[in-house]
């Protein structure tokens, strides 16, 4: 036991007796489970702040004409609405998952740079601080939408375009540093004889997530920086007045925003394969085929970002280019979908509500997913581009996917981590409220696209008015629904039945061979992997 | 084995294990960097790809030299101009003739009328795009407005000459090109 102290002495601070306190645990921690927490419990309270935004938002859109805000702010509320929800809810909630879960389900004791850990999570508020603080200035927050694009946010900026930046940069040193302890994480702490292809999907979804991180987050910290210069140091780099090109922003833009989407959805891929087997009672089908089909998502990922700009007026070379390989990205997606339904083939199935988000998760996201081969074919995206129908999509891929799955995987390890079974019967509240309430919600977008409504515009034409009111009461009930989760969670935390290691009888993996709650330090000598 | 000899294996396996971490730690910053100078080598990349395939609708920004052989009298190109002022430029700029029709390799002469209606001087620099994109490269300026900045003083006016011809080798499915000229003030940045 002699190695185990020292090791734990050189790397964690408040270990056994002299375990801090108050604030001061928090704020010093270098452990894995503490930082998983931090990044939850942040990115649910990113969620609320991001959902109150899109609650007036709704609200605005309640019915025609201007009632509540006027256009400028409307604009700001869709912007910073945007920004929270991608690098505010979505990503830190996988990070959060990837603390808690990748060092367990490998076997090792903590994530391979813990004070770096530290670092990446506590530089994330501050940038949500700068964020959100520019609401109260006298110029307003952005308004030139979360892609941000030049001259919108040049040229015409509201004096936000510095806040706006400095916030990203944050956001991206937090996401990269994270990114690096992962792929440092899963490539030597492995426990000894888990080879790469027997990591559980989970980890293999997160391994390929963060080089994604790595390779695209710089190209977005390069083009804020280019914004920056432009608007305040005068460069010209997508300013047509000194030779620059406004269109180069929207490539350089892309080709980090195509693979983003993919950071936001590949890690719900991982942890619905995760939990789909347990409930099914069955291995996961083709898991090789699983791990090969995401790889090949994020490598296709590099080649498809001029899909968002087939209005800029591309030559048609280019058009199809972009267009078959966009749709050469349905066939490792349809793998997955594939794998996912024939799991459940035959399995023997029990319906708890990690199981029900995900099962949702699997139809609703392949809704999404064909709204987006829809929106792949060129011609027709010449209809569709920056409709409503593009709300509907993303939406569907965000809300009902990844949110969905980070539903899915917070229920499933809520034993886990507090120790205590979650109150089944409210949590099935939570879940029917929020599945019939979303529906409600995006659906009708879809529709309100293709009758020609545009996107990001707090005033429309008559004729939508009834598709309006009822994605408006979608859009409450929808936001209403979450506060169940928070009850759910508050509620397990205090206590409830007592959770045993391994409480889903069909579950697999290394986290489910600890005690629940996991103790603070789990795999101290690693554990020994069976063929 | 006794105490010391763990102590010292622990160590041993520790340190190996850092040595480990900080070799894919260091490599990983590699790509940070190296996507963070990707992002701006795409600048001109993104410059040389659309000069070589003529994407973005640039035209060159020097003169060309008019070298046709032959005047391809049977097709008939119509050329469109087009103009703009960007915002906080308080110029009156058009062109005097909206819409021509070329044979592709003849020389043309037309003229843009721009006229300062603010009581300051201000330096305006026009810029100009070809649509469709791959026409630009066979859109060959001979004399050009848009190569110079013009300074106009407060109420001053002028009329611009663009001495142009279409490039017989221009593809025979584009029959319209449209010529758009946006107008910019670059005094601020002419002055510093």
């Amino acid at each position: 036991m002699t190695t185990d102290v020292i090791e734990q002495d050189s790397h964690d601070e408040h270990h056994g007796d002299h375990k801090m306190t108050g604030m001061k645990r928090w704020l010093y921690t270098t452990n894995h489970k503490d930082i998983g927490t931090l990044y939850l419990w942040f990115a649910f309270i990113m969620l609320l702040t991001g959902g109150a935004l899109a609650m007036v938002i709704r609200a605005e859109l309640f019915q025609p004409g201007l009632q509540i805000v006027d256009p400028d702010f409307f604009n700001q509320l869709t912007t910073v609405h945007g920004l929270i929800m991608v690098f505010g809810a979505i990503m830190p909630a996988f990070t959060g998952f990837a603390n808690w879960m990748i060092p367990m389900m490998v076997g090792a004791p903590d994530m391979a740079l813990p004070r770096m850990n530290n670092w990446s999570f506590w530089i994330l508020p501050f940038a949500f601080a700068i964020l959100l603080s520019s609401f109260f200035m006298e110029s307003g927050a952005p308004n030139f939408g979360w892609t941000f694009y030049a001259p919108l946010s040049t040229t015409y900026s509201n004096g936000s375009t510095a806040f706006f930046v400095f916030a990203v940069h944050i956001m991206g040193i937090s996401s990269i540093m994270g990114a690096i302890n992962i792929v440092v994480t899963i490539m030597n702490m492995r426990a000894p004889g888990m080879t790469y292809m027997k990591m559980p999907l989970f980890v293999w979804t997160f391994f390929i997530t963060a080089y994604l991180l790595i390779a695209v987050m710089p190209v977005l910290a390069g083009v804020v920086t280019m914004l920056l210069t432009d608007t305040y140091f005068g460069t010209s780099f997508f300013d047509a007045a000194g030779g620059g090109d406004p269109v180069l922003f929207q490539h350089i833009f892309w080709f980090f925003g195509h693979p983003e989407v993919y950071i936001m959805i590949l890690p719900a891929f991982g942890i619905v394969s995760t939990i789909i087997p347990a409930f099914a009672r069955k291995q996961l089908f083709g898991y090789s085929s699983m791990v090969y089909a995401t790889a090949s998502i994020a490598i296709l990922s590099f080649i498809v970002w001029a899909h968002h700009m087939f209005t800029t007026g591309m030559p048609l070379f280019g058009e199809l280019f972009f267009m078959y390989c966009t749709m050469l990205i349905a066939v490792p997606t349809g793998v997955k979908v594939f794998n996912w339904v024939a799991t459940m083939w035959r399995g023997s199935m029990s319906f708890e509500t990690p199981m029900l988000f995900s099962i949702a998760f699997v139809i609703l996201f392949t809704i999404g997913g064909f709204s987006g081969l829809m929106l792949a074919l060129t011609p027709v995206d010449f209809q569709y581009h920056d409709t409503y129908f593009v709300v509907a999509h993303f939406h569907y891929v965000l809300v009902t996917g990844s949110l969905f799955s980070i539903y899915a995987g917070a229920y499933f390890w809520l034993p886990k981590w507090t120790g205590h079974m979650y109150n089944e019967s409210l949590a099935k509240w939570h879940f029917w409220c929020s599945l019939i309430s979303v529906n409600l919600l995006f659906f009708p977008m879809h529709f309100l696209g293709l009758a020609g409504m545009p996107r990001r515009i707090p005033d429309y034409a008559l004729q939508f008015a009834d598709f309006n009111k009822w994605v408006s009461i979608g859009g409450f009930a929808f936001g209403l629904s979450q506060l169940i989760f928070l009850a759910v969670v508050i509620k397990c935390i205090r206590g409830g039945e007592k959770a045993p290691a391994k409480p889903w009888d069909g579950a697999e993996g290394l986290e489910w061979t600890v005690p629940s709650p996991a103790p603070y330090h789990t795999f101290s000598t690693p554990p020994k992997i069976e063929d | 084995m006794n105490k010391g000899d763990e102590l010292q294996n622990s160590d041993n396996k520790d340190s190996a294990a850092t040595k480990q971490n900080n070799k894919v730690v260091k490599k990983l910053i590699l790509i940070v960097f190296g996507m963070f100078g990707f992002g701006f080598a795409l600048v001109p990349l993104y410059d040389v790809f659309c000069d070589i395939t003529g994407l973005n609708g640039k035209t060159s920004t020097t003169a060309a030299v008019y070298n046709v052989e032959k005047v391809d009298t049977q097709r008939v190109v119509t050329v469109q101009f087009i103009s703009r002022t960007a915002q906080g430029i308080p110029w009156k700029f058009e062109p005097m003739v909206r819409e021509i029709k070329v044979h592709p390799g003849e020389m043309k002469l037309v003229k843009f009328y721009a006229k300062n209606e603010s009581t300051r001087d201000i330096i305006g620099q026009a810029v100009p795009s070809v649509s469709p994109g791959l026409a630009a490269a066979y859109f060959q300026k001979i004399e050009c407005f848009c190569f110079t900045q013009q300074p106009l003083k407060a109420n001053e006016e002028v009329e611009m000459a663009l001495q142009f011809y279409v490039d017989p080798e221009l593809s025979e499915d584009i029959t319209t090109i449209t010529l758009s000229y946006t107008l910019y003030d670059v005094t601020g940045k002419v002055e510093s």
